[in-house]
């Protein structure tokens, strides 16, 4: 596969490392009143899809960036790259 | 031996060039341009092998990559290659080969009683035949298989030759030099965009080079002669024979294997055997060609019987017969083309055998209405017996058949990403279907376009439109346009043994007792028969396998549909994927900085990831590893003792919030770690169990170095940057690996402090540096460095840091400083002693399994802050009255072993997994102590101190009585480590 990565332009997926499920971004408020079951949601259910799914790579052979892959996991066409920490901003994450 | 066989004139072979090759012992001639299988056709050689299950005789059926039958162990020596076909094994000056899978010889094989017994070898006797007794499967079904399966045998040396990867890229990629590739190739190939040309062959041209048809007013060989080398002529235009291209992957990426020296007796100085290459490319023209098959009918494996167009190929470029007297079996006009051939060239025809009632005539030879329906000839044909269409019989002499029974083009590449193909009625084979992998176009006989100016003209249009070019200027040569005519026709009725895929040995019947036995699925059919499932893929057999399906089922062929095709389109090396990573190139080897230093000492080393590490450093005398290993412990717990720990992760952690990021990391804090301190930091995984331990030192308000275990310096780095720009993106923080930046030494022991005096610029008194300070200091008058006082051995001990190119020399330096107090290197045995000796976890017990509490340290999970792992650390799994607690171990008899990985069970009761009480994780001989030692975890551990238990490892005899104890055995107040 290749991955285009917004900064780099296209590069052979060997170069990355996947970890799965862009999910993990959001990860839960700690002292949220439910966090244990929010953390336990978080950290076991995962969507499976057949088709498009967001996920997430690094770029270890590489720039080290974290990137948001939009993947379809029957095909494997990639529709859209966009760096982790950009999704992870839009999403509401900070400090 | 004369070449018997070879006609005197044509052909494209070299015959100023003749090569001696030995088959089965015996001495042959043959020509340049020829295969193995031309050449022994030429010497009137038709039995090459035997089949793999009933051991039948068997010659060649094809002149291609698709062949069943003659396959052969090709060269001999530690470059013997079993399995080689010798249809594509291009013949060189003393090329060496063996027939295969026989017992005795080729003519006598003892194994071909199996074909005797073939009434009960059918689809499944496996399964249904070595059922039981049960205990006889390992002991006598097995190994009885095992000897007689299989096809060739395997030299059992290492391969002498290399192999290579590398990575192209194109514009273009033509995969199939015939009509339709050298039509395409010409044209984006003039147009300037970077062209790959690969064609399997080592003769550039497909059919061309096999068929007497002219192109305009050259014949068909000399015009892809000149295609290629005006090609070859053009910078921007890469023709690569003898590569096949085995497989489509996604975006644009195909593999393909160059041949680079499998056509010459040893490969040169320098070259590798095979290259694989990784082709990059954003369009594709596929034009690989179509596949003959055959027709099935009683006794239609015999040598000698083959398809029709592979006799034109041996005819028509290497200027051989299979035999003098020739008969076709078709059901389509192309295998009248073979007769017409052949004939031309003085073979007799004895008679062509169509199945078609229309059929056409020939003044030159007899041609008839019927089907074959057997033959004779126990190791080559001698007669095939012909049922006329008036029911009459007649028996034909012959020594080779032709078969033709239509052309499937070659679809495999088309459905590598879940393309499936589409029935075509009028070619009766299916072609590519629509979804084809993104940027492919598929042209010529591959497309179902089976006449020469059809490829002609599809290749160039392919070109026009992969470049979108202006069509106006055409210019192809005149060919033949000859449309199929073909009557599906698969197998011939009331056969007891038909074959249908011959390396397989899979039979007509065997198709038709799966269906009977309730196999549907043409995947099921295959795996049931094994159809198919040879080293040919079924090339030239699975399309008899689906029409019979489809007539059993009430079907039609396309409702029956193909099996999936995957990659490699033919078979590949393993030593082509492997490529330069074998032996010692399997993976990198990373080297310490002390690494020189410790080879002079004569250290002995063990692979720690990929790093180098000395494990020990014997000296004179020492004849076993435990002495080695005695002495450095015991010298560096008495005086001084140095270690390179260089190979444990560091990270820098820089920025504003650095102190806030190392608190979402760790689950203790570390927002108050003064500057010039050291916290061990215990990192866990988000689901609460630890991920890996290490230390963060604090050089600046907003400089942290950490550091991590060897195995685990990636994947925690990985883990850091995944929490600072997935997690909390908008922290002052940035992180780099320094781990190969900085040289880092452990001096331990209670001289450690006098050694180092000697080197650093540095007050190192208790006061000026107490236990757990931090500091960038300078050595021997200048030098950066950094010195932690740390300690993993239980020690007064420090870790010493200088920039890597200066790691050889800080280790002679500190060495040298030591002499006086008999300082001792010690490698990674002697560090786990020492670790074991005072209690501290390592991999074995971080071992992905074990929580916080399970370690002991459940009471530093902060619960005041946000760290990863904190909430899921609370949940009742992890906080069971009688988890698992880490404790020590101590033989009750002072002799006797603990080997680590035994269970612990209570004293008395039963030795199960139900009864299991906790198991012992690192185990040592302890030289301070005398005896062994051993950490582990145990249900309640913390509240079972003094408690006798046996400790369990039944698979190696081994129970030992054992006394629970704190896993500190050395020093458990700490005294030493702030000396």
């Amino acid at each position: 596969m290749i991955i285009h990565h917004p900064l780099l332009g296209p590069r052979d997926a060997a170069e990355f490392t996947y970890m799965g499920d862009a999910k993990l971004i959001d990860r839960p408020d700690w002292q949220s009143e439910t966090a244990a079951q929010e953390f336990y949601e978080y950290g076991y259910l995962r969507d499976n899809p057949a088709g498009w799914h967001k996920e997430l790579w690094f770029h270890e052979a590489g720039d080290r960036s974290w990137l948001v892959v939009t993947r379809n996991t029957l095909t494997h066409e990639i529709s859209n790259v966009e760096l982790a920490r950009d999704v992870a901003r839009a999403r509401g994450r900070s400090k | 031996m004369t070449q018997r066989n070879r006609f005197s004139t044509g052909g494209q072979i070299d015959r100023s060039t003749t090569h001696q090759f030995v088959f089965d012992g015996k001495r042959y001639h043959g020509h340049a341009g020829d295969t193995l299988a031309s050449a022994l056709l030429a010497n009137g050689v038709r039995l090459m092998g035997r089949s793999f299950k009933y051991h039948r005789p068997r010659g060649v059926l094809t002149a291609g990559s698709e062949e069943p039958n003659a396959l052969v162990e090709l060269r001999d020596g530690d470059r013997q290659e079993p399995n080689t076909r010798a249809t594509t094994a291009e013949l060189y000056d003393g090329l060496f080969a063996k027939s295969q899978n026989r017992l005795g010889s080729l003519r006598f094989d003892l194994l071909a009683i199996n074909d005797r017994l073939s009434n009960f070898l059918t689809a499944g006797f496996y399964y249904k035949t070595f059922m039981w007794p049960a205990a006889f499967w390992e002991k006598l079904y097995e190994p009885v298989i095992r000897h007689a399966a299989g096809l060739g045998s395997l030299s059992l040396q290492d391969d002498p030759d290399v192999y290579d990867k590398g990575f192209l890229h194109c514009d273009v990629l033509i995969i199939g030099a015939g009509p339709a590739g050298l039509s395409a190739a010409l044209t984006v190939g003039r147009a300037g965009a970077d062209v790959i040309l690969a064609d399997e062959d080592f003769r550039m041209g497909g059919r061309l080079n096999s068929e007497t048809f002219a192109l305009g007013d050259d014949s068909g060989a000399d015009w892809a002669a000149a295609a290629v080398a005006e090609l070859e002529s053009l910078p921007n235009v890469r023709v690569m024979a003898r590569t096949t291209v085995i497989g489509a992957f996604d975006h644009g990426i195909y593999g393909a294997v160059e041949r680079v020296s499998d056509h010459v007796h040893t490969p040169a100085e320098g070259k590798p055997r095979q290259i694989l290459w990784r082709i990059y490319t954003q369009r594709t023209i596929l034009a690989g060609g179509a596949t003959e098959r055959p027709i099935a009918f009683e006794n239609n494996d015999r040598p000698g019987i083959m398809l029709a167009s592979a006799m034109r190929s041996y005819a028509n470029r290497f200027a051989v017969t299979p035999d003098q007297r020739v008969a076709i079996f078709t059901n389509n006009d192309d295998g009248h083309r073979t007769a017409a051939d052949l004939h031309a060239k003085g073979v007799k025809i004895a008679a062509v055998v169509d199945v078609r009632p229309d059929i056409p005539r020939s003044h030159d030879y007899e041609v008839l209405h019927g089907e074959v329906i057997d033959t004779k000839g126990r190791l080559g044909l001698t007669f095939a017996e012909v049922r006329l269409g008036d029911g009459s019989t007649r028996t034909l002499e012959c020594g080779a058949l032709g078969l033709s029974g239509g052309w499937n083009p070659n679809v495999h590449m088309t459905c590598h990403q879940r393309g499936r193909p589409t029935w075509n009625d009028t070619l009766a084979a299916f072609v590519p279907g629509p979804d084809l992998p993104a940027g492919m176009c598929v042209a010529g006989a591959a497309n179902g376009t089976l006449s020469t100016a059809g490829a002609l003209r599809e290749g160039h249009a392919a070109a026009v439109s992969v470049l979108d070019l202006d069509t106006s200027d055409v210019d192809l040569p005149q060919a033949e346009d000859t449309p199929v005519a073909i009557k599906p026709f698969w197998y011939v009725e009331g056969c007891a043994r038909a074959w249908l895929d011959q390396q397989n040995d899979v039979t007509v019947k065997d198709v038709k007792l799966s269906h009977q036995e309730g196999f549907r699925s043409v995947e099921h059919l295959k795996r049931y028969t094994t159809l198919g499932m040879a080293t040919d893929q079924g090339k030239t057999s699975n399309m008899g396998g689906l029409a019979i399906m489809a007539e059993l089922a009430g079907k039609s062929i396309p409702e029956v549909g193909t099996t999936i095709f995957r990659p490699p389109y033919t078979p590949t090396a393993i030593g082509a994927f492997g490529g330069r990573h074998r032996g010692q190139d399997f993976h990198p080897k990373r080297l310490t900085p002390s690494h020189q230093w410790a080879t002079e000492q004569g250290a002995v080393f063990v692979e720690v990831g990929n790093w180098m590490r000395a494990q020990w450093f014997p000296r004179d005398g020492e004849t076993t590893w435990r002495q080695s290993v005695d002495r450095e412990v015991l010298a560096t717990r008495k005086s001084v003792g140095v270690c390179d720990v260089t190979t444990l992760g560091k990270v820098d952690v820089q920025g504003t919030d650095a102190a806030d990021f190392l608190n979402k990391i760790y689950c203790n804090g570390f927002a108050k770690l003064a500057v010039g301190k050291t916290r061990y930091g215990l990192m866990l995984r988000e689901d609460g169990i630890a991920m890996d331990d290490g230390t963060a030192a604090r050089l600046a308000e907003d400089h942290f170095v950490v550091t991590t275990t060897t195995a685990n310096a990636l994947p925690v780095y990985r883990h850091m940057e995944f929490v600072r720009q997935c997690l909390f993106p908008d922290m002052d923080v940035q992180l780099i690996s320094t781990t190969e930046a900085w040289a880092q030494y452990a001096v331990a022991g209670p001289n450690s402090r006098s050694v180092l005096e000697k080197i650093v610029d540095q007050d190192m008194s208790n006061d000026a540096f107490p236990f757990m300070a931090c500091a960038n200091i300078t050595v021997c008058g200048g030098l950066r460095a950094r010195l932690f006082r740390i300690s993993f051995s239980g020690e007064l001990a420090y870790e010493i840091a200088v920039p890597t190119a200066y790691g050889d020399a800080l280790m002679r330096k500190i060495m040298e400083a030591g002499a006086e107090f008999e300082i001792t290197p010690y490698g990674t045995e002697a560090l786990g002693v020492m670790r074991i000796e005072k209690g501290h976890a390592a991999g074995n017990e971080l071992n992905g399994t074990t929580s916080a509490q399970n370690l002991g340290m459940g009471r530093m999970v902060s619960k005041k802050k946000d760290s990863i792992g904190s909430i899921l650390s609370e949940r009742e799994g992890l906080n069971r009255d009688d988890d698992l607690r880490q404790v020590g171990i101590k033989p009750v008899d002072p002799e006797a072993p603990v080997p680590a990985g035994a269970h612990l069970m209570a004293m008395d009761g039963p030795i199960d997994a139900a009864h299991d009480q906790g198991y012992a994780t690192s185990a040592c001989f302890s030289p301070n102590l005398g005896h062994a030692i051993a950490l582990g975890f145990l249900k309640n551990g913390s509240e079972r101190t003094g408690e006798r238990m046996r400790l369990v490892s039944p698979l190696t005899q081994v129970e030992t009585e054992v006394e629970i104890v704190s896993a500190h055995f050395i020093d458990p107040e700490g005294d030493r480590l702030r000396a």
